[in-house]
């Protein structure tokens, strides 16, 4: 139940004047923000990676912790202790994520005499588990999920209770969080890959590898409840989030408030939340999260006992400051607004940009910011971010590059925000996944609501254009565009030279007695186009006969900044269009589109010839070597398990073959590209 | 600037008429030229394709700049010249942009006869090479060839302007610094051997190029040695063991990537040291020129018309428009480039030889590049004209013409006779380019007088003898006379013999002279000494 104040919040004289953020990234500088709002002092951390980063620049003093590696750094809690110890910081701000959920941390805090901004640490102990959170849920007369939650960790105890709730089934690491140490099992034989899997990702995430299992409903919503309770026994929930699409466990788009809530069902939800906060004695912000079921019945999944990435979403629906809330409940204060005086106005989505490749089973990418130019922010439009331009995505840490938060008074009015806001998001050097989010937010599914956990897999065709069909306006489109920015930067040279107005300037592949053709590949999904483009007349009255598989339209173009206002056979529409280098990306109302113009095959200027290795795909670190020099290996048998940003990735022989030299032994650093070891394909007879 | 008001009605019959026969003329053009293109026959083609090449004009392209003009030369080379059909003499050639500058591209088609040179293969290449040396261009030789033809030797080997004149002029246009660059992309036999080992850069595509003096049929008649192609001169052995080559490509697309390279490495600039302006696309549509060129090659029609069609703005600021005005001059822009132009508007007589002196020296003087639109039956003739000097006015302006170092553009659009053809600059007076419509005719004069000539001393000879010539007799005497000057005074006769660098679509003609005269620039215009002008 959620109680009222006595009293309005007011200024404590007990307020910090100067807290320790213990995280980095764009939690750290979103914690720096209302600090210095507040008129609050701050000290960051960092590690060696991050000595030029934002959050250090930021804040008004910075301590060293050590080497990259977070379980160095970040990790460390005596050393943030001891930054906390040796700047007088009175408070410690956790973020999400490395010591957030770290009861030890909490406890040292304690006994430092430094105020950790977070539940007491009983309630992260509790919670901390999941196995005795719900039994504590349980108690509480909290709904819950089928599942097995005991002691005993062995395989067969805990693939019997899988097979009697029957699959599929989820794993999870008791202590997780983040789709880490979680994999979903489909059947019996199944099991035992997937449990190993899950405890050792659970063990390197957490340093824990208990586990429990949970039946698996198909169909569910991920809908969670934000709560905050203070120390004078007031609790509110600041209403819900629906965290549905995910992909890998991993939340893609949050929206609030989640579309298809009755008032009763919130309340419900609401106050159950509260509930769950309550038996455990809970302080701070949590959230409770919660699989919705198309009957409307919901389950307790877990509780988080920390501020959520997509806390920001609650903030635009409710126009309250969480961060504040939190450093004034640590203070002692009571909480700021009463249930009563807590109401949602409009509807908000966050959609999490990644340094990723969405194409290519979402694996991690790296590199340096070369080019990166956010949309503008306004009243509807938020970014936050802990990089800026010529900052590197570090193999270290999460890739998550920023977070788009929209706001508008309706769904579809905030749905529009983010599109657009998308299509304005300019990041090269780095491949990030916003043609995939652009393309989810525009699919029609994701627009009419007919979303469940298992979306982005269900939707996979349309997110992904898998469809040639649709790409009946696009080719052409981005041919022209190509031809007119080919125009556009041969002027801007001329420009700048001693013949500006020379016809051999221009770049109408003019001919003499014939047309005047520029013949393209334009490659998409990996399937090669051929496209030919025909340019009539010049100057300013000039359009182009567009000829893809046969089919000729007449189009016209003029390029204005980074949108190609075009006209087809008479339809006038614009794109907004994105490129990097050869990558054009093409941003319309029904999706984003991902082209790559094919430069011919040039060959080698060395031989490289890599057929009898095998590449790393990404940096990352040597998980476990499965096999030894000398051996013999099968097609697709599992040879070497890579870990970056903490997932894990397999890889398998091409073929029935021998495996003649490893390069690398577990726990080595690999760098993305390196040959990682050599292979001789067996001969075809 | 002063704009010319255009007086046609494209309503007329007249315009609709003239307007229908040149595009018949000009679609007739095009559909030959489609069938030139092609190069070889398909077998050919289909051949060389399965050897993993690239076609000679899909070469070009690879080897331009992304979407660069490309300003072909002599389409039209060796039509119907031999026995064989050799479609652009096998050979292509052209000026385009590589590597931000403008090149000459001279590129064998080996699936015309093996790219062996023909008499007239050996005078494009040489033509290319002179417009090379004229406008200061870098050369990119992509060859692939097997030599001189053998059957044609004696109008191909010995002769001053013959096969040896190639590697004279590479050596001579190295020397005055025009890069040669050279990329071997199939056989390059005998003599041919020569245009990669005398090129500043070579470059050889493996598998594919190969280079040697005698060929491995040769080495064995000649030793007894039996070696394959690959090993007596392929890439291999030229850019590890001979040092033949320079640079060693997987495939032609990487050959010409190199190629580009090598250009971009050339550290040139194009020294354009004249007052240029923002292009002013002309008020007047180019395509409305084909109504405005009479059907009827003997009616008159104002070139002012013409001169409207193709200079910047229309505008033309016109010099001694009362006098001799037979002959127009004045001063125009071309794609911002300064022209003056000299274009007939009737017959020369004296005042208007001595007008275009007079105008030829200020350009000089001032380096305005010059543009000659020639149309003329020649100076005009009499006891009256003779008497007043016509044949010394003639001779100042055949002087200035001939002396004016500034660069010379002249287009044929209609007759070219007699020593018209000399004061209107043609070629003999080395205009940088010169090209014809489709409607031009060329001889020393026209048909029907050169046979009025003939058919005069013939009567005369018989009057003479006494005997009768009936008016029958006459007019068959003259027809075949008409008929011949007819066909080697066509376009087609003309081009195919390399008297012009090409037949262009009356509309293009701005574009042709922007692109012309563009490339001119890249040699600095010299200061001009005339010769003695009679008075």
């Amino acid at each position: 139940m959620s109680q009222s104040p006595n009293n309005l919040p007011t200024r404590s004289d007990k307020m910090f004047t100067k807290i320790l953020i213990a995280n980095r990234g764009e939690i750290a500088c979103r914690v720096i923000k209302t600090a210095r709002k507040m008129g609050i002092l701050t000290v960051a951390v960092y590690s060696d990676a991050d000595s030029n980063s934002l959050h250090v620049n930021m804040a008004d003093e910075a301590i060293y912790l050590g080497p990259s590696p977070s379980r160095e750094s970040y990790l460390v809690a005596e050393k943030v202790i001891e930054a906390a110890k040796r700047t007088g910081a009175q408070a410690i701000h956790p973020g999400y994520g490395f010591l957030s959920e770290n009861a030890d941390f909490c406890r040292m805090c304690e006994q430092e005499n430094i105020k950790f901004i977070g539940p007491p640490v009983a309630a992260i102990e509790a919670m901390g588990s999941k196995s005795a959170a719900k039994n504590i849920m349980e108690k509480a007369q909290v709904p819950l999920v089928p599942g097995y939650h005991g002691e005993d960790q062995t395989e067969a105890v805990i693939k019997k209770a899988a097979d009697e709730m029957g699959y599929p089934v989820l794993l999870k690491a008791t202590a997780g969080g983040g789709g880490k140490g979680m994999r979903q099992v489909w059947s019996e034989a199944e099991f035992s890959e997937g449990f190993a899997a899950a405890k050792r990702e659970a063990k390197s995430s957490f340093g824990d590898d208990t586990m429990l299992v949970e039946k698996y409903l198909t169909q569910p919503r991920h809908v969670e409840i934000q709560v905050f309770c203070d120390n004078h026994n007031n609790a509110v929930y600041l209403f819900e989030r629906d965290c549905s699409v995910q992909r890998r466990h991993q939340k893609v788009i949050e929206e609030a408030p989640a579309f298809g809530m009755s008032e009763t069902l919130r309340q419900k939800m609401g106050e159950s939340a509260i509930k769950s906060a309550q038996a455990i004695g809970y302080q701070g912000a949590g959230t409770v999260e919660f699989l919705l079921d198309v009957d409307g019945s919901f389950y307790f999944m877990e509780m988080n006992t920390r501020l959520q990435v997509e806390h920001p979403v609650t903030e635009l629906i409710t126009g309250q400051d969480l961060v504040e809330w939190q450093l004034r409940v640590a203070a002692g204060e009571v909480l700021p607004k009463t249930q009563q005086e807590l109401a949602i106005n409009g509807h908000a989505f966050e959609a999490r940009i990644y340094a990723e490749d969405a194409n290519n089973d979402f694996l991690p990418a790296t590199g340096k910011l070369n080019f990166l130019q956010p949309p503008v922010e306004s009243d509807h439009v938020r970014v936050d971010t802990g990089v800026r331009q010529g900052d590197d995505v570090s193999v270290f840490y999460d890739p998550m590059i920023a977070k788009l938060i929209v706001w508008d008074e309706n769904r579809e009015k905030a749905l529009q925000r983010l599109t657009k806001a998308l299509a304005e998001y300019r990041i090269s050097g780095v491949t990030t996944n916003i043609d995939f989010l652009y393309n989810l937010a525009t699919c029609p599914a994701f627009i009419n609501e007919d979303i469940d956990t298992g979306f982005i897999e269900k939707h996979q065709s349309d997110i992904f254009h898998n469809n040639e069909q649709t790409l009946a306006d696009e080719l052409p489109i981005a041919a022209l565009y190509l031809v007119l920015s080919l125009a556009e930067r041969a002027k801007a040279n001329a420009a700048d030279t001693s013949d500006p107005y020379s016809p051999w300037n221009s770049t109408n592949a003019w001919r003499l007695n014939e047309a005047h053709i520029h013949q393209l590949t334009l490659a998409h999904n990996d399937i090669e186009y051929p496209v030919t483009v025909e340019q009539k007349r010049h100057g300013s009255d000039s359009y182009y006969l567009i000829t893809v598989s046969n089919k000729t339209l007449d189009c016209q173009g003029r390029i204005s900044g980074d949108t190609l206002y075009v006209s087809i056979d008479g339809y006038r529409s614009h794109a907004t269009i994105a490129r990097n280098d050869n990558e054009i990306s093409l941003y319309r109302q029904n999706g984003a589109f991902n082209f790559t113009y094919i430069e011919p095959e040039c060959g080698n200027d060395e031989t490289t010839n890599n057929l009898g290795g095998l590449l790393a795909p990404m940096n990352g670190t040597m998980v476990s070597v499965l096999v030894k020099t000398g051996d013999k290996v099968t097609k697709d048998q599992p040879l070497m398990i890579m870990e970056a940003m903490k997932m894990e990735h397999t890889i398998k022989a091409p073929e029935d073959g021998t495996i003649d030299a490893l390069y690398y032994a577990q726990g080595d650093m690999v760098d993305g590209g390196c040959e990682l070891l050599a292979f001789t394909a067996q001969e075809k007879s | 600037m002063a704009k010319i008001i255009s007086k046609i009605n494209s309503r007329s019959p007249e315009f609709i008429e003239n307007a229908r026969a040149m595009q018949e003329q000009v679609c007739d053009l095009k559909e030959k030229l489609a069938e030139i293109k092609l190069g070889g026959g398909e077998r050919s083609r289909e051949r060389h394709l399965s050897r993993g090449k690239l076609l000679p004009r899909d070469r070009v392209n690879a080897l331009l700049d992304s979407g660069s003009p490309f300003l072909e030369l002599s389409q039209l080379a060796a039509y119907k010249v031999y026995d064989d059909n050799v479609p652009s003499a096998g050979i292509i050639t052209g000026i385009g942009r590589v590597g931000g500058q403008e090149c000459i591209i001279v590129a064998n088609d080996a699936t015309v006869k093996g790219g062996t040179y023909y008499p007239l293969t050996v005078k494009k290449h040489i033509r290319a090479q002179t417009i090379a040396q004229e406008n200061n261009l870098p050369c990119i030789y992509l060859v692939d060839s097997g030599g001189a033809n053998l059957p044609n030797q004696d109008e191909v080997f010995p002769d001053r302007e013959h096969f040896g004149r190639i590697f004279f002029n590479q050596a001579n246009m190295s020397a005055q610094a025009i890069p040669q660059i050279a990329v071997v992309m199939g056989s390059c036999t005998a003599g041919g051997a020569y245009v990669p080992a005398m090129a500043d850069e070579s470059i050889i595509v493996k598998e594919q190029g190969t280079i040697f003096l005698a060929g491995p049929p040769l080495v064995k008649a000649a030793t007894g040695e039996v070696v394959s192609a690959e090993d007596l001169g392929g890439a291999d052995v030229h850019c590890r063991t001979s040092g033949v080559a320079d640079h060693y490509a997987q495939n032609d697309h990487h050959a010409l990537k190199i190629a580009k390279t090598a250009i971009k490495n050339l550290n040139r600039t194009k020294p354009v040291e004249m007052n240029i302006q923002p292009i002013v696309e002309p008020v007047y549509d180019s395509e409305e020129i084909y109504g405005i060129i009479p059907k009827d090659s003997r009616q008159p029609f104002d070139i002012r018309e013409i001169i409207a069609r193709v200079v910047d703005g229309s505008e033309f600021d016109e010099f001694k428009a009362l006098y001799g005005t037979t002959l127009v001059c004045g001063f125009s822009r071309i794609f911002g480039y300064p022209v003056g132009i000299v274009a007939n508007n009737g017959i020369l007589f004296g005042e208007s030889a001595q007008k275009g002196a007079h105008f030829i020296e200020l350009c000089a003087q001032r380096k305005i590049p010059l543009v000659f639109l020639q149309n003329i039956t020649g100076f005009m003739v009499g006891q009256q004209y003779e008497a007043g000097g016509i044949a010394k006015h003639g001779a100042k302006m055949v002087t200035a013409v001939a002396t004016a170092q500034v660069p010379k553009f002249t287009i044929l659009i209609g007759g070219s006779f007699g020593a018209g053809n000399y004061g209107m600059c043609g070629r003999a007076y080395d205009p940088r380019f010169l090209f014809m419509w489709p409607n031009a005719r060329i001889s020393v004069m026209g048909g029907e007088q050169a046979a009025g000539v003939l058919a005069q001393v013939k009567r005369d000879q018989k009057e003479k003898r006494g005997e009768a010539w009936s008016a029958q007799e006459e007019t068959d005497f003259k027809q075949p006379i008409i008929d011949d000057y007819e066909h080697q005074g066509h376009p087609y006769y003309a081009s195919a013999r390399l008297w012009d660098d090409g037949i262009i679509d009356p509309a293009d003609t701005r574009q042709v002279l922007g692109l012309a005269i563009s490339a001119s620039l890249n040699k600095p215009i010299e200061e001009t000494k005339f010769g003695i002008f009679r008075m």
